[in-house]
C-alpha cells in the first residue's frame, strides 16, 4: 500500500505501517553510519549526551558523495544496515523512531523494533542519484571530522522507502523471498 | 622494439576512467539491466528495476555518481613486456590518477589508511593494483571501483577435491543466499575455481570485469555458468532482496590449474553497479 508520512515519526504512526508498504517520507531525518554510531555508543557508555536528541527521529544509514555546486548533496543511497546492528537496540530503547537502510537485521534488532513500536525501512540500494533528488537540504551537525560519515540533518521530500520490518516484527526479506522461490534442490544449500 | 609510455598518460587515463566508471554503466551491464526490467515477474521487483533505470539516467545527465559508494579503486594493468615507462613510478602514477579522479570528480572518499586505526585518507588512495606482464608493447588498463556492500558478502571456500562440481555449486549458492539483500541485487557473481587461496579470489575479482553475457570458452564451465545463473534466479531473492526472479544478471567463472590436494573456490559478489572501464594505450 502507498502511504505518505512525516518525519520525525510518532510510535502510533510507526505502528500503522506494515511490511510491504511503499512509503514516501517528508520532513527531517538524520544520517549516521559506522563511525558516527561508534562515537554515539562511546558517548553513551561514558554517560554523555548524544549530539542529537534521537526521540522520534529517523536515522538514515548513509554516507553521501560530495555535492556538486548548486546541489545540496551528492549521491545518497543507503548502506548495509547490519553493520549498525550492534548499536541499534540501545538507540531504539532511547526512543529512536525509525531506521532507513538496506539489508538484513539481527534478531536482537528485530526484537527491539517490536518492543519499541518502531520500524525499519529499506531504500533502494544503488539508487543514490535518484534518491539524492528527494533531498532538498543537507547540513552537517556533528562529527564533521568524519567526512562522509559525519551526522547530517537532511530535509527530504517524498523520499521513497519500503517497510521491511514492521512494529509486529514481520520481516519482508523472509516472506517476499518465499513467494518467488522455485528452488527445488534444497539439499544443495544449507 | 621497446615502446616508451610516459606515466602521465597512465595518470590522465585512470583519472578519466574513475569518473566514467562511476557515472555510466558499461554497455554490457546497461543492456542486462534493461533486459531485467522486461523479464522480472514480481511487481515490486519490476518497480525497483525501473527506479534503477531512472537512477542511471539521472547519474549520466546530472553527473551524480550512480551509487554513493564509489568504491575502492581496483586497477588491473596488463603491461606488454616491450613497454618502457618513463617519468616516474608507475604505482605513484596510478594512485595520482585515482586521487585526481576522486577529488576532481566529486566521488566519495571511502578508503582508510589503516584497517584498525581507520583514518580516512581523504583522496580514496591507495588503489588496489594488480599487474600482469604480457607479450607485446601495449598497456591495457581496467578500472573497476568496487563497492563494499557486496564485497563484504564475498567468500573463499577451500573445498576438498572429493566435493567436486557439486561442492562448487553449493559454495556459490551458499554465498549468494547469505548475501541476499545486503549485496544490492541484482548482482553479478564472479567465481574463481582452482589455483591457490589468493589466486581463486583474484580470478573471482577479474571475472567480474568480464563482459556480462559472455561465457567461458571451456564447455563444462559455460554449462556451469548457465546452470548456476538459473539456480540463483530461482532462489527468489529478487531486486533489492524484496522478492523476484532477477537475483543475478550473470555468473562469470574463471578457472586455473590447482594442487592435487585442493579445490579452492572464490566467490566475489558485485551489486548491480558492476563498474568496469577498459582502455588500451
Amino acid at each position: 500500500m502507498e502511504k505518505h508520512i512525516k518525519a520525525p515519526i510518532e510510535k502510533q504512526a510507526a505502528a500503522k505501517l506494515k511490511v510491504g508498504d511503499y512509503v514516501y517520507i517528508t520532513g527531517t531525518i538524520y544520517t549516521a553510519r559506522d563511525a558516527a554510531h561508534k562515537r554515539m555508543y562511546e558517548a553513551l557508555s561514558e554517560g554523555k549526551e548524544l549530539p542529537v536528541d534521537i526521540q522520534k527521529q529517523m536515522i538514515y544509514y548513509m554516507g553521501p558523495s560530495p555535492a556538486r555546486e548548486g546541489r545540496p548533496i551528492g549521491s545518497a543511497g543507503p548502506t548495509t544496515a547490519s553493520r549498525m546492528d550492534k548499536y541499534a537496540p540501545q538507540l531504539l530503547d532511547l526512543g529512536l523512531g525509525a531506521m532507513i537502510g538496506k539489508g538484513k537485521r539481527s534478531p536482537e534488532v528485530i526484537e527491539a523494533i517490536r518492543r519499541n513500536q518502531s520500524v525499519y525501512f529499506a531504500a533502494v540500494g544503488g539508487a543514490g542519484a535518484l534518491l539524492s533528488k528527494c533531498i532538498t537540504k543537507s547540513e552537517v551537525i556533528a562529527y564533521d571530522d568524519l567526512g562522509t560519515e559525519a551526522i547530517r540533518k537532511l530535509t527530504v521530500e517524498n523520499f521513497p522507502v519500503i517497510v521491511v520490518i514492521d512494529s509486529d516484527g514481520n520481516n519482508l526479506y523472509e516472506t517476499a523471498i518465499k513467494e518467488y522461490c522455485t528452488y527445488s534442490d534444497d539439499a544443495e544449500i544449507r | 622494439m621497446i615502446r616508451t609510455v610516459h606515466v602521465e598518460e597512465i595518470t590522465k587515463n585512470i583519472k578519466e576512467m574513475c569518473i566514467e566508471a562511476n557515472h555510466y554503466l558499461s554497455e554490457d551491464m546497461d543492456a542486462a539491466m534493461k533486459q531485467a526490467v522486461e523479464t522480472e515477474k514480481a511487481p515490486l521487483g519490476k518497480q525497483i528495476l525501473t527506479q534503477l533505470q531512472e537512477n542511471l539516467q539521472i547519474a549520466a545527465k546530472d553527473m551524480i555518481p550512480i551509487c554513493q559508494d564509489t568504491g575502492m579503486a581496483v586497477i588491473f594493468l596488463e603491461i606488454g613486456q616491450d613497454v618502457h615507462f618513463e617519468g616516474g613510478s608507475l604505482e605513484d602514477a596510478v594512485n595520482e590518477g585515482v586521487r585526481q579522479g576522486y577529488v576532481d570528480g566529486f566521488l566519495r572518499k571511502s578508503v582508510v589508511k589503516d584497517p584498525l586505526i581507520r583514518e580516512n585518507t581523504k583522496d580514496n588512495t591507495p588503489a588496489v593494483i594488480h599487474t600482469k606482464i604480457v607479450q607485446g608493447d601495449r598497456v591495457k588498463i581496467k578500472v573497476a571501483p568496487k563497492g563494499f556492500g557486496s564485497e563484504n558478502m564475498s567468500r573463499v571456500f577451500m573445498l576438498k577435491p572429493a566435493e567436486g562440481i557439486e561442492g562448487v555449486k553449493h559454495a556459490v549458492l551458499t554465498a549468494v543466499k547469505d548475501a541476499g539483500p545486503n549485496a544490492c541485487p541484482p548482482m553479478v557473481v564472479g567465481v574463481g575455481i582452482g589455483g591457490t587461496f589468493e589466486k581463486c579470489a583474484l580470478m573471482a575479482k577479474e571475472a567480474l570485469t568480464r563482459e556480462v553475457g559472455s561465457h567461458s570458452t571451456i564447455p563444462y564451465v559455460r554449462e556451469l555458468e548457465e546452470e548456476l545463473l538459473s539456480k540463483i534466479n530461482s532462489l527468489g531473492i529478487g531486486p533489492g532482496g524484496l522478492g523476484g526472479t532477477t537475483t543475478a544478471l550473470a555468473v562469470n567463472i574463471n578457472t586455473y590449474p590447482t594442487h592435487i590436494a585442493g579445490l579452492p573456490v572464490g566467490v566475489n559478489i558485485c551489486c548491480h553497479v558492476n563498474r568496469h572501464v577498459i582502455r588500451e594505450l
